[in-house]
């Protein structure tokens, strides 16, 4: 089955990945800009990334037949640094236009501090002024619900958004009603340890329905399995849901999300075969 | 898991399309759930033993979790296992719950944003 991964950091992969992901179905990624493993110490680190993500990965991507897309952002560990943080939002512009570049993200807190959630808001407010979709990150483990509430209170606090172009990931069974329910697109990342499994992950979309609900790997520089999405496709097929379920959460989805952004030219494979 | 016991999970039709049957379920992960159970047994006997073995040695004396807040959620969140009828159903987010920090609705005012 086809599948796109909304949410991959390949930036932290080898090439052989984009190999096996290829052989696994998978069409296209989408790649949020994160933490490297590193404090970077100018905005400059910044614009040097960024172009690995707009220029760079995307050719090693096509290379294996995937399209590849990605979020531009400071991401929440960084924010703390709200100096650095400004100059990289006042850079981010510079980019918005760059074939396949979806929005800002992933933005979101970390600790939940104050610097943390003074960097979302201003991330917001350049989101509002571009009207580019937004992809967010929500805490790790303890800090998880208090940051997704914080997050959503944010949210729910501009007028300016709207709320079928923002992606809230990362969620988990405390999590995803209320981010459902205030009428946010939802994203179960399928990550060892510290996130969610394909099992649980396929509970919930059995509890919760597929309506603006997508699954991703996060696969990144830490322990994490890039080929997650398979793991679920396998396991909602092994309990005998639909193809067309399977489909719409792992594929449909993310395409609808995603075309809120003008950058997104995705090709069809399987339209093109048919034509 | 074996390969043998990779076989389609017959289903009941629901909302969303289907869900595997009880038994079936409960067959299958029967080892996994026995595995999961000892393995929490055996760390909390683990815990248990250092502390004993502690309590006799002068050079550690203090080497114990009693004052750990996270020890009594352990218990808590074993509790939560055991619920029985209209909460049974959300044990997985219970346990979540459990192991937040909580929220503060006045989180704006004390940040002063």
């Amino acid at each position: 089955m086809d599948y796109i991964d909304p949410h991959i950091h390949m930036v932290s992969r080898i090439t052989d990945d984009y190999a096996t992901l290829a052989r696994m179905g998978c069409v296209a990624i989408s790649e949020p800009a994160f933490w490297a493993g590193f404090d970077r110490g100018s905005a400059d680190g910044f614009r040097d990334y960024f172009r690995q993500l707009t220029e760079v990965e995307p050719k090693r991507a096509a290379v294996y037949g995937i399209q590849h897309y990605c979020w531009l952002c400071i991401n929440a560990k960084e924010a703390e640094n709200v100096s650095l943080s400004r100059d990289v939002i006042a850079m981010i512009p510079e980019f918005l236009d760059a074939p396949g570049v979806l929005g800002i993200g992933e933005i979101g807190l970390n600790k939940n501090t104050r610097n943390e959630a003074i960097v979302f808001l201003e991330h917001l407010d350049l989101a509002a002024k571009y009207d580019q979709p937004i992809l967010i990150h929500t805490p790790h483990l303890e800090d998880k619900l208090q940051g997704t509430r914080m997050i959503l209170d944010m949210l729910d606090g501009d007028s300016r958004l709207d709320k079928s172009k923002i992606l809230v990931d990362h969620v988990e069974e405390h999590t995803i009603a209320e981010v459902l329910d205030r009428g946010y697109w939802a994203g179960m990342t399928l990550y060892p340890v510290t996130k969610c499994t394909p099992e649980r992950a396929c509970d919930m979309i059995e509890k919760y329905g597929p309506e603006r609900l997508m699954a991703n790997s996060a696969g990144d520089w830490g322990p994490s399995k890039p080929t997650a999405i398979p793991d679920l496709i396998f396991e909602m097929r092994r309990r005998g849901h639909s193809e067309s379920l399977i489909r719409r959460v792992v594929f449909e989805n993310p395409i609808a999300f995603f075309k809120n952004s003008r950058n997104f030219k995705f090709h069809d494979r399987n339209q093109t075969a048919q034509a | 898991m074996p390969l043998a016991s990779l076989k389609p999970i017959p289903c009941d039709n629901n909302e969303f399309g289907t869900v595997a049957q009880a038994r079936q379920i409960f067959d299958e992960n029967f080892l996994a759930i026995r595995a999961k159970l000892i393995e929490i047994a055996a760390v909390l006997d683990r815990i248990d033993r250092a502390t004993a073995q502690a309590e006799t040695d002068p050079a550690r004396p203090e080497d114990n979790v009693d004052s750990d807040p996270r020890r009594p959620r352990v218990d808590e969140a074993i509790g939560i296992l055991l619920r029985t009828g209209a909460q049974q159903g959300e044990r997985a987010a219970a346990l979540q719950q459990l192991f937040s920090r909580p929220y503060d609705p006045q989180w704006r005012d004390r940040f002063d944003i």
